[in-house]
C-alpha cells in the first residue's frame, strides 16, 4: 500500500470514532429530550379534570407506606454507623459533643434525600418500570389508548404526583429515624451527654439545612418516577430484547440510570445551594 | 353488485403506504368497508393485518395516504370529532389484552368508569347485563389469569361492546383456538352483529371460516389489495392472483359445502370430456339451481343462506354417491358430473333424489319462523358422448332446467 492509501485508512478511522462519539451524543440529548417531554406530559395531566384522588392516594400508599419499614430500618443503622463512625473521628479533635450536629447535618444535607431516594428506587422504582413493562408488552397500554383513555393520564400521572408527595415525606421520616439512631450509639452507647448531643443539633442546623434537603428530595422524586415510568413505558422501543427479556432489561435500566442520576443530581443541587 | 355502488364507504383507505424503516408493509393500499357490514381483511400471518387494523383506530398513522371516515380523512379529523369518533370505535386484540390486575367485573366496566359519567349503579346494570349475556357471571370476580382462554376471549367481547359501539375492530379473533370454538366465536360475534347492528371489521388468516360471516372480504397480499367483494365472488374469482391465494390455503375442498370448487370441477370435467373423444364413453351433467336465494339473505340471513346451499349439496353427494361428482359451480348452483352415465340414467337418478327428496324434511327453518321464503330448486340434465365444451354443456343443463321441487311458506312441506 502507498503512504497515501495508509495516510487516509488512518483519518478514517479517527472520523469514524469522533463519528461514534457524536452518534452517542446526539442519541443522548434526544433521549432527554424525550424523557423530558414525558416528564411534562405526564406532570400536566394530573391536573386535568376529573382529578384521580382515588389513583394517586393509591400510588401514595403503594409508594410510600409501603417502604416506611425500609426506610425505618435504614435510616436507623446509617444513623447508628454515623455515630460510631463521628465519634471515632470527632474524638481526636476533643470535639465529641459534636456528634448531634455532625449527624444531623450529615443526615439532613446529605444522606437523608440520597439513601431515602436509593431505597424507594430498590423498592417501588424497579417494580413500576415492571408493571408497566408487562402493560406495554401485553398490549393493556394500547388497549387504554383504543378506549380513548390517555394511558399517560391513567398510569403515569398519578405515580409522579404521588412520589413529589411521598420522597420529602419519606426523607424526613429518614431523617428523624436516622438522628434516633445517631442518639443511641452516641448518647447511650458512646456516653456522650444528651443535653450536649441535643444542644449541638438546635445549634448548628439552620432552616437552609432543611430547606436544601427538601429540595432534593423533590427533583429526586421527579427523576426516580419519570425514570421509571419511562423506562416501563418505553419498553417495547427498546432494541435489546422483547417480552420477558425486555421488561428486565427496562427494569434494570430504570433502576441503574436512576441511581446514577440521583447522585449526579445530588452533586449539582449541592454545588447550587451550597 | 350494483348497491355497492350506490352506497359510500364507512371507513375508506385511499392510497395508503406504510413503512418501518427500510421494510414496507402496505404500498398504496386502497379499500372500501360499509356500514352495519362483517368486512373480514385476509391474508397470510405477518403480512400486515395488524397494522392495518392499527390504523383505523389511529395507533398507526400512514406514512402517506389517507383514511377517511364517512368521507373525513382522519388526518384533518378535529380534536371534537377525533374524540367522538374514537369513542364509537372498540378493539378486540388478537390476545384480548385484558388488565391483568383487574378482575373480570372491573375489566369490563374500565371503559365505563374512565370515559363517561354513568353512576356506579348503572355501570353495574350494564355490566352485569353483559356478564349474563357471556355467561361470566360465575367468574365476576375472577381474575384473567384464573380463567380460561375462552372465558378471556368473551370478557375482551364484553369489554369491546359494553360502551355500545358503532364499530368493532377484530385483531384475529380466533387465531390459535381449536375448530369447535373457533366456531363459536365467529357465531357469537355474527349473532351480536346481526342483533345490535354495529360495522365489524375482522383481520384473520382462517379461511375459509370468515367466509361464512362476511359480508365483504379483502385479501392482503404482497402489500397491496388485489381483491375486494363477497365471500362468494372471491371463492368464484378467475383473477389469477386471487386464484393463487387461494389454492395456497387449504381450502381445497368447498368448506361450506363439501364439495369441489369449480375449478376444480373444471378440470375433472376437461380431463373426462377429453377422454371422450378416444373411448367413446358417455357424459352427463346436472344443473341444481337454488332460486330466491338471494331473497333467503335480504329476508333471513347469510347464514341461512350458506345453510341451504351446504344442505343441498350434502344431499346431493349422498346420493350420488360413487356415481358422479359434485362441485360448487356458483353462489347458488351445485353441478353433478355423471360419467358414463347417459340422459335416461340421468334423469332416473334425478327422479330418485326428487323422490327422496319429497320423504326426507330437506330444511326445517326453525329459528327464523318470523319469516318466510319461498324457495325452489330447478334442475337441468344435459348428457353428450362427444367431447364438447364445459361452457356448452352446462348451457344445455341450464336451458334444460325445470322445478325440480318446491319448498313453500303456505303449505308445511314441499310439494
Amino acid at each position: 500500500m502507498t503512504d497515501s492509501a495508509h495516510e487516509s485508512r488512518g483519518t478514517v478511522a479517527i472520523l469514524d470514532f469522533f463519528a461514534a462519539i457524536g452518534r452517542r451524543a446526539f442519541s443522548f440529548v434526544s433521549e432527554l429530550g424525550a424523557v423530558a417531554i414525558f416528564f411534562v406530559h405526564g406532570l400536566a395531566l394530573i391536573f386535568s379534570l376529573p382529578i384521580q384522588i382515588r389513583k394517586i392516594i393509591q400510588q401514595i400508599y403503594f409508594i410510600g407506606v409501603k417502604s416506611v419499614l425500609i426506610i425505618s430500618l435504614i435510616g436507623l443503622f446509617t444513623g447508628m454507623v454515623l455515630g460510631l463512625q463521628g465519634y471515632y473521628s470527632l474524638v481526636k479533635f476533643g470535639s465529641e459533643g459534636l456528634l448531634g450536629a455532625a449527624v444531623a447535618l450529615s443526615l439532613i444535607r446529605e444522606l437523608g434525600p440520597v439513601l431515602a431516594a436509593l431505597m424507594i428506587i430498590g423498592r417501588a422504582g424497579s417494580s413500576i418500570a415492571a408493571e408497566i413493562g408487562i402493560m406495554r408488552i401485553s398490549e393493556q397500554i394500547d388497549a387504554l389508548d383504543t378506549m380513548d383513555i390517555n394511558p399517560i393520564r391513567y398510569l403515569i400521572s398519578p405515580k409522579i404526583a404521588a412520589s413529589i408527595i411521598v420522597f420529602p415525606l419519606l426523607t424526613a421520616f429518614f431523617d428523624v429515624i436516622g438522628i434516633a439512631g445517631g442518639y443511641i450509639t452516641g448518647v447511650i452507647m458512646l456516653q456522650i451527654n444528651s443535653g450536649i448531643f441535643m444542644n449541638s443539633i438546635y445549634s448548628s442546623v439552620v432552616w437552609a439545612d432543611i430547606s436544601e434537603g427538601f429540595i432534593k428530595s423533590l427533583v429526586f422524586a421527579v427523576i426516580v418516577s419519570t425514570i421509571c415510568c419511562y423506562e416501563g413505558y418505553f419498553t417495547h422501543m427498546r432494541p435489546g430484547g422483547f417480552g420477558a427479556r425486555g421488561v428486565s432489561l427496562a427494569t434494570t435500566s430504570a433502576v441503574v440510570i436512576s441511581c446514577v442520576l440521583v447522585l449526579v443530581a445530588d452533586y449539582v443541587l449541592t454545588s447550587f445551594l451550597m | 353488485m350494483t348497491d355497492e355502488n350506490l352506497k359510500k364507504p364507512f371507513i375508506e383507505f385511499r392510497n395508503v403506504t406504510k413503512r418501518f424503516g427500510d421494510r414496507t408493509i402496505l404500498d398504496n393500499v386502497n379499500v372500501s368497508m360499509y356500514k352495519g357490514e362483517i368486512t373480514a381483511i385476509i391474508g397470510k400471518s405477518g403480512v400486515g393485518k395488524s397494522v392495518f387494523l392499527k390504523h383505523i383506530i389511529g395507533l398507526m398513522k400512514p406514512d402517506s395516504g389517507e383514511i377517511l371516515f364517512e368521507g373525513q380523512p382522519l388526518s384533518k379529523m378535529s380534536r371534537g370529532q377525533w374524540t367522538t369518533f374514537k369513542r364509537s370505535v372498540s378493539y378486540m386484540f388478537q390476545q384480548n389484552a385484558l388488565f391483568d390486575s383487574l378482575n373480570v367485573f372491573e375489566n369490563i366496566a374500565l371503559p365505563l368508569r374512565e370515559r363517561t359519567r354513568m353512576k356506579d349503579s348503572e355501570i353495574r346494570t350494564r355490566v352485569e347485563e353483559k356478564l349474563e349475556q357471556f355467561e361470566l357471571d360465575e367468574v365476576a370476580d375472577r381474575y384473567p389469569s384464573q380463567i380460561s382462554g375462552g372465558m378471556q376471549k368473551r370478557v375482551a367481547l364484553a369489554r369491546a361492546l359494553v360502551t355500545e359501539p358503532e364499530i368493532i375492530l377484530f385483531d384475529e379473533p380466533t387465531t390459535g383456538l381449536d375448530p369447535l370454538r373457533k366456531n363459536a366465536v365467529l357465531t357469537m360475534i355474527a349473532h351480536h352483529q346481526r342483533e345490535i347492528g354495529f360495522t365489524a371489521i375482522m383481520v384473520s388468516h382462517d379461511i375459509p371460516d370468515v367466509f361464512f360471516i362476511a359480508n365483504r372480504v379483502a385479501i392482503i397480499e404482497d402489500k397491496k389489495i388485489p381483491f375486494q367483494g363477497t365471500p362468494v365472488e372471491l371463492e368464484q374469482s378467475e383473477d389469477e392472483i386471487v386464484r393463487q391465494f387461494i389454492m395456497g390455503q387449504e381450502s381445497l375442498k368447498d368448506e361450506l359445502t363439501g364439495l369441489l370448487t369449480r375449478q376444480e370441477m373444471e378440470r375433472l370435467l376437461s380431463a373426462e370430456l377429453a377422454r371422450m373423444g378416444r373411448y367413446q364413453a358417455k357424459l352427463a351433467l346436472i344443473l341444481f339451481t337454488i332460486d330466491d336465494l338471494k331473497q333467503v339473505r335480504e329476508k333471513i340471513g347469510y347464514i341461512l343462506e350458506q345453510r341451504i346451499v351446504q344442505c343441498l349439496g350434502l344431499m346431493l353427494k349422498k346420493h350420488f354417491g360413487m356415481i358422479g361428482t359434485s362441485a360448487r359451480y356458483d353462489s347458488s348452483s351445485i353441478v353433478t358430473v355423471l360419467p358414463h352415465t347417459d340422459c335416461e340414467r340421468a334423469e332416473k337418478l334425478l327422479e330418485s333424489l326428487k323422490e327422496e327428496m319429497r320423504h326426507k324434511a330437506i330444511l326445517k327453518a326453525t329459528q327464523h319462523s318470523k319469516t318466510c321464503v319461498d324457495i325452489s330448486v330447478l334442475a337441468g340434465v344435459a348428457c353428450t358422448d362427444s367431447s364438447v365444451t364445459i361452457e356448452s354443456l352446462v348451457k344445455q343443463a341450464k336451458g334444460n332446467q325445470k322445478v325440480m321441487i318446491k319448498l313453500s311458506c303456505s303449505g308445511n312441506g314441499v310439494k
